[in-house]
């Protein structure tokens, strides 16, 4: 069904693409009201409590007493939205809408966001994950492609995806343990599952919603605000629910990654608004 | 008639808005005369098996699909090593399995956690491997790729490398920008076309010539009178799970087997329903005959074994049906000892049957042989 529904969207897409490449013409609608829009930025700063995240170099320790090192930090960022003073909201659009963050490379943790329309913004909403409408898409089509080609890029090199399960790994948070039982003294936290693609599963995507506290995102046509958010990776161990590396040194497909879930979407506070 | 009437208009509508469109495209390519266009297969089932599962409208098959999705097939290339193609654990004498190995063997010598399935009448699988995770033929191919004890590679290095071929030097020579452009119109080489091949060629992997089939067809004396025997008491006591001319009803089931060292769950490491637990794909009994050794993780080297271990009946072995809150209820029944009740000639019938699956003409068929790129241990 799934499958008939989108051949027919891609035949549409096709046809109007060629309505489009027949029938276009210079663009006339000058004298119409203009929306005006403008940039925002998003900017992801990983800590662990009060310090900056470093890969691999610095030792940590969570609530249990564990000690910890991060060797890899990634997650996806998506169907983002902004709300208004007035309780409206600005929804960006889907395409635009998928971000993944590695700790490893500075240029993925800062999301720019274009045609924002213009206005005072005093909170954000989003989506720790890829939901399941594109999770269940076949891999070849457009929307699948980007930062969600599961074949080439980020996702692939970084192995953000379960190929024998087929889904997106949401979170993957790796490092090293002096109270990990795993043969190598690492630990592996691969949190996926959108909710079942033929049958329900366990359903990991999480909506963080934050207040901008005390300041306004402006976007105006020459304002961009760069809101930065912080991410706390103490909060993965140290949320309503516990993480013990010593107990759980690694968990990818198991029902307890909810928790783990549950944690990291309390994770993430908005630090400051620099306005550029 | 009025189908080829129908396809042949779809066909001229196809090529009108081909032609209306060709000038209005960006693609650098040169356009392709008309006969290098790749060369349309037709692909019909038989008569007496289901339709397909596979979607064929999107990925039609040609001649120089099939033929890269072959190459591909065998080639090392797609492993971290270069040295494991699909064919090396999926070889064509043993109905593409790995003969000799209860589990894969993947890179470095790794070994895997589950016996690799059979590669045949994939069209029809409405779902793949032993816990049934993957629903579509086409991302079959990425799971042994990216599987870490099996191919250990990236897909997206895998489409690397086919681009930096012919590599000068090598003992085997395959151009696969060549192919790709015979096969899809251009040389660009893409992960999905990579996988549209791979599906094209196991479209064309049909087993449904073995004696069996000669005797459904109307050849009575394709199956001797035991064979024919083994036939009807197949029927009564395996064809429940076994149903149908694929001999598989393609659902999870929990056949009483002693969990594993690894405590395999199976359907469950999908799921995570507790209903799940212990639950693996029905396997397709088409050339059971060759593809042994049998269950998830290899544990029976013969025929006689698994259905011992049905049967329930082990001298000195009080019970070989492990019973969970999961096992099939077929197995189960109330006022009945456990398993499936066969007496020994009718052990010797159903084997004698299973055998009759065996296709001579599938493990032979040179369309599916290896190219003389393929590896094997």
């Amino acid at each position: 069904m799934m499958k008939r529904t989108l051949s027919w969207l891609s035949a549409w897409a096709f046809a109007s693409g060629l309505l489009m490449v027949s029938c276009s013409f210079p663009d006339e609608n000058e004298d119409t009201d203009p929306i005006e829009t403008g940039t925002i930025q998003l900017q992801f700063d990983n800590i662990v409590g009060n310090q900056d995240l470093q890969l691999d170099s610095t030792r940590y320790q969570n609530a249990a007493g564990e000690d910890f090192t991060v060797s890899k930090l990634n997650y996806y960022i998506s169907n983002i939205k902004l709300t208004r003073m007035d309780g409206s909201v600005f929804t960006v659009p889907q395409d635009s809408s998928y971000f993944m963050i590695r700790e490893a490379d500075s240029q993925s943790q800062k999301l720019t966001i274009r045609n924002v329309l213009t206005g005072d913004y005093t909170g954000v909403e989003f989506l720790v994950g890829v939901d399941s409408t594109r999770s269940v898409m076949e891999p070849d089509s457009p929307g699948r492609k980007g930062i969600l080609d599961i074949y080439a890029g980020p996702t692939n090199e970084e192995e953000m995806y379960w190929n024998w399960n087929p889904g997106y790994i949401f979170l993957k948070l790796e490092g090293s343990s002096d109270s990990s039982t795993t043969p190598n003294g690492k630990y592996y936290y691969h949190i996926g599952f959108f909710g079942g693609r033929t049958e329900r599963t366990i359903n990991n995507l999480r909506t963080v919603k934050l207040n901008f506290p005390g300041q306004k995102a402006i976007v105006t046509t020459s304002i961009v605000s760069n809101v930065i958010i912080q991410a706390d990776i103490q909060k993965i161990f140290n949320g309503p629910t516990q993480l013990s590396i010593k107990t759980s040194p690694s968990l990818m497909f198991t029902d307890s990654t909810k928790y783990v879930a549950d944690n990291y979407a309390n994770m993430f506070n908005v630090k400051e608004i620099k306005i550029n | 008639m009025r189908k080829v009437t129908g396809i042949l208009s779809f066909l001229a509508a196809l090529l009108a808005l081909a032609v209306s469109c060709s000038k209005k495209t960006d693609n650098p390519e040169p356009v392709v005369p008309p006969n290098d266009k790749p060369t349309p297969l037709q692909w019909t089932k038989p008569s007496y098996f289901p339709d397909p599962v596979y979607d064929l409208s999107k990925n039609p098959l040609t001649v120089e699909g099939v033929e890269l999705g072959k190459f591909l097939f065998y080639d090392g290339i797609l492993s971290r090593t270069d040295n494991i193609g699909c064919g090396t654990c999926h070889q064509q004498p043993a109905a593409f399995t790995h003969h000799g190995h209860d589990l894969s063997h993947g890179v470095d010598d790794r070994i895997g956690t589950r016996n690799a399935p059979s590669v045949q009448n994939m069209a029809w699988n409405t779902s793949f491997f032993w816990d049934g995770g993957v629903h579509d033929m086409d991302m079959v191919p990425p799971v042994p790729i990216q599987n870490k004890v099996e191919m250990d590679e990236l897909v997206g290095n895998v489409v690397e490398k086919l681009k930096k071929t012919p590599v000068a030097g090598a003992t085997k020579q395959v151009d696969y920008p060549k192919m790709f452009k015979a096969a899809f119109g251009s040389d660009s080489i893409t992960a999905d076309r990579m996988m549209q091949a791979l599906s094209q060629f196991m479209m064309t992997m049909v087993s449904a010539t073995s004696r069996y089939d000669y005797f459904l067809r109307g050849d009575a004396s394709a199956m001797t009178a035991q064979e024919k025997d083994g036939l009807s008491i197949f029927k009564q006591k395996c064809a429940s799970c076994h149903a149908g001319e694929l001999f598989t009803d393609q659902k999870f089931r929990n056949n009483g087997l002693v969990p594993n060292r690894i405590n395999d769950q199976g359907r469950y490491t999908i799921t995570l329903n507790a209903d799940d637990r212990l639950k693996f794909k029905v396997p397709s009994l088409r050339n059971v005959g060759l593809t042994a050794p049998y269950m998830h993780d290899g544990r029976f080297t013969t025929l006689e074994q698994v259905l011992d271990h049905y049967d329930n009946d082990k001298p000195g072995n009080k019970d070989s049906i492990f019973v969970s809150p999961t096992l099939d209820p077929l197995l189960n029944v109330a006022g009945q000892k456990r398993g499936i009740n066969l007496t020994a000639a009718e052990k010797q019938s159903i084997i004698a049957f299973l055998r009759t699956l065996n296709d001579d003409d599938f493990i032979k068929d040179k369309r599916f042989s290896d190219p003389g790129i393929g590896t094997s241990f």
